[in-house]
Formats: structure tokens, sequence, C-alpha cells
């Protein structure tokens, strides 16, 4: 029996919080495709060590896979938007570490999983090693109706889009409807969020304004250890909760810093989020349970 | 151009163009993971000033957003972007080219008075 997509949020095993307004980039597209969902995970930093952080650095992420593994309605597909492994000087232990996150990811009983580089993965060599594993670092890709954009600006470690890469966009838009469900994952915010805490895209501007005659575009990003919601003129962003550790309110203190790891609230501000594309579409966050 | 316009263009030329900025105060600043020397820097409101950077290790970038100075510092040369500190306070500036782990704690502090 097919499953009302409403019924999921009743059906989901491990319970979440739903983000009230919804996918307000969204709500007004013709859908034409079939409702479905999709599960965002971030910033995983696999390799992270500091207790006063994540006393819990190895064993955050198999948790995480358990509670999606648990969802009683499984998702159409996965995304982990970036920053998979934390960063290394040494191009061994980069790539120990995303062999090891490749395994630990390979639990997952939903099989059909997308990958995003994060600055921490691909800035130091320029995205090499992350694309032996997880091959291109910019795509896209249909489903059911929806077109899904990967942007890829951290593999220059300037932080940019990258000329190539917004002709390359360029190209993919042009083939769509101006009313098509458009979906885009990166990693970095877009817009500038916050500069001064590197939270911006050195070219964002360049990309929204290539998104910007289309009508139903979605941004879901990482980057900020947090949920964050923006409107760019009718284009919503959305950033992740980490996996690893949150971190402070963008403006909140004089300088960015993780939020320390609460013993009264173990993973606290930890978790991943789905996100339904029926109308008007929905997120709902997840946490981690110990 | 009458010839006192001429003048006159030529003065204001010699004070606030190319000739000017050649007499501007010179800063330089070193990078290296995952600090600036000096991390502080001590500017006058309205005196502007040629930060000039270079880099001991990788290539590290300079940002201060409150003045829009940004550059990108290649090793093996020097970078140079001038700064105007239009107002008075102390303000932040940051490596804005990921070098590592420690990238995300590089910056330092300018005091415009």
């Amino acid at each position: 029996m097919a499953i009302d997509r409403r019924d999921f949020l009743k059906l989901a095993g491990v319970g979440g919080a739903v983000f009230a307004s919804g996918l307000a980039g969204c709500a007004g597209m013709s859908m034409k495709q079939d409702d479905f969902y999709f599960v965002q995970l971030s910033d995983t930093h696999w390799g992270f060590k500091g207790d006063a952080l994540n006393p819990d650095a190895g064993g955050t992420l198999q948790k995480a896979v358990a509670s999606v593994n648990a969802l009683k309605v499984q998702p159409d597909f996965i995304v982990f938007t970036g920053d998979l492994t934390h960063t290394t000087d040494d191009p061994k232990e980069r790539r120990r570490r995303l062999a090891e996150f490749r395994d630990i990811v390979s639990k997952l009983n939903n099989k059909n999983v997308r990958f995003m580089a994060g600055e921490h993965d691909a800035s130091l060599d320029n995205g090499q090693a992350w694309k032996e594993f997880f091959g291109a670092s910019y795509y896209s890709f249909d489903h059911k109706g929806v077109h899904f954009i990967a942007i890829d600006n951290v593999s220059d470690p300037a932080a940019r889009i990258g000329e190539a890469q917004l002709a390359w966009l360029k190209a993919d838009l042009d083939k769509q409807a101006k009313d098509a469900p458009i979906v885009v994952l990166t990693h970095r915010p877009l817009f500038d969020l916050m500069p001064a805490w590197d939270w911006a895209t050195k070219d964002g501007a360049q990309a929204i304004a290539l998104l910007m005659p289309y009508r139903n575009v979605t941004v879901f990003y990482g980057h900020i250890h947090q949920e964050h919601h923006h409107m760019t003129g009718h284009i919503a962003h959305h950033s992740a909760k980490s996996l690893i550790f949150p971190l402070v309110a963008p403006g909140s203190k004089p300088k960015r810093e993780p939020v320390p790891w609460d013993a009264a609230q173990p993973y606290k501000g930890l978790g991943f989020r789905s996100v339904e594309t029926e109308t008007p579409a929905k997120i709902t966050e997840y946490p981690v349970k110990a | 151009m009458k010839r006192r316009q001429l003048l006159i263009a030529l003065a204001a030329g010699a004070l606030f163009g190319p000739a000017a900025r050649s007499q501007e105060r010179v800063i330089r600043i070193v990078a290296k993971k995952f600090e600036f020397t000096p991390s502080e820097i001590r500017l006058e409101k309205g005196v502007p000033v040629m930060l000039e950077l270079t880099t001991e290790d990788v290539a590290m970038g300079f940002f201060a957003p409150d003045f829009k100075a940004d550059v990108e510092i290649v090793p093996g040369k020097v970078a140079r972007v001038r700064l105007v500190p239009d107002k008075a306070g102390t303000f932040e500036f940051i490596c804005d080219v990921f070098c590592g782990d420690g990238h995300e704690d590089m910056g330092g502090k300018i005091h415009v008075t």
C-alpha cells in the first residue's frame, strides 16, 4: 500500500522537528513530479578529535547511519553536503579518512547516496583525493521531475566556484524550463551569510544570478554546522546541522567558535534532516540519539 | 581647459593620484600556518596604507571585510592591497584561503583611531 507522505512524520522512527514554513522556494512549483523525500547529512568531519567538542567523534556518524536506517519509510536517496572528513595535511591520512568514511556510510540500507566535498576534504589538494573516492565534484541529476544541481565551492581553497563551473551551470540551467523545480546542493552558502567568518562563496552571487530567472529554486547547504534559513529574492537557502559539533549562530559572538559538548544534553545541536518535495515541501530535523 | 584649471587638476593628481599613493605608509605582514605577523595593526582614520603581504609556506589570503580589502598571498610573491581606514574601531581580518587545520582560527585585528 502506498504510504501518504503526510503520514511520514507519524511513521518516522526517530522523531524530529518540522521546519514550519517548509520549502518556500518550492511552494509555487507546478508539482508534475511524484512526491518523494530525500535525506541530507552534512559536516561529519570523520577523523576529528576533541573531547571538549565531541567525546563520541568516533561514533556519531555510525549513530546517524543507524538513525537513517531506522526510518520506517526510506528516502529515495541520501546526500552528504560536504566536510565528510576533517582536514589533514597528510595526503595518506586524508585518503585513509575518506576510505573509513566510505566504509561507514556503506552500512546505509539505502544505496542511492550522493556525495559532495567540503573544504576540509578538498581545499588542500583541489579535490584530488576526494575525486578518487567519489567522482566528479559537481554534477546534476533528475529525480522524479526535480532537477538537482550539486555545486562545488570548495575545491578552490579561495572558495570560488570558478568560471568553468559557472559556464557549466549556465549550460545546465539553459536546458530547464523557467518553472522547473530545481534543488541546488552545495557546501558553503552561496550568499554572503557572514564573510568575516568565511561563511560565503566568493563568486556565489554569480551562481545566484544564474538561478534567479528560475521560479522554483531551493538551496541546501552545510558548512555552518547549524540550521539556518535565508531568502535571496524568491530563492530559499537552508543550511543543515553538523554531525560533529555545532558552531555559534552567525554574529552572536565576536569570532566564529564551536559550541562545547553539553554532557547533560549529549549530541545537542547535531542531526540530519529529511526534505519532502510535496507541496508545500517540508524539512524535518532529526537529532542524533545516544 | 584653461591654464588655471589645468594647474588645479595637476595639483589634485599629485595629492591623490599614483604619486600620492607612493608616499603611503607600507605595512609588511608575513603569513605562515596559522598566523599573521604582526597580527594586530594600528591605523589612523582617513589615512590609507599599503599592505604588503608574503607567505612563508602555503598560499594564504588576507581579507578585511569591513574595508573590502581582499588579496591572495602566493608563495614567492609579494601581494599588495590598499586599505582605506574610513571608520574608527577594532576590526577583524582573516585568512580566507583554506590552508589547513588551524585555518579557521587564523586572523588578526585592525585598530583604527
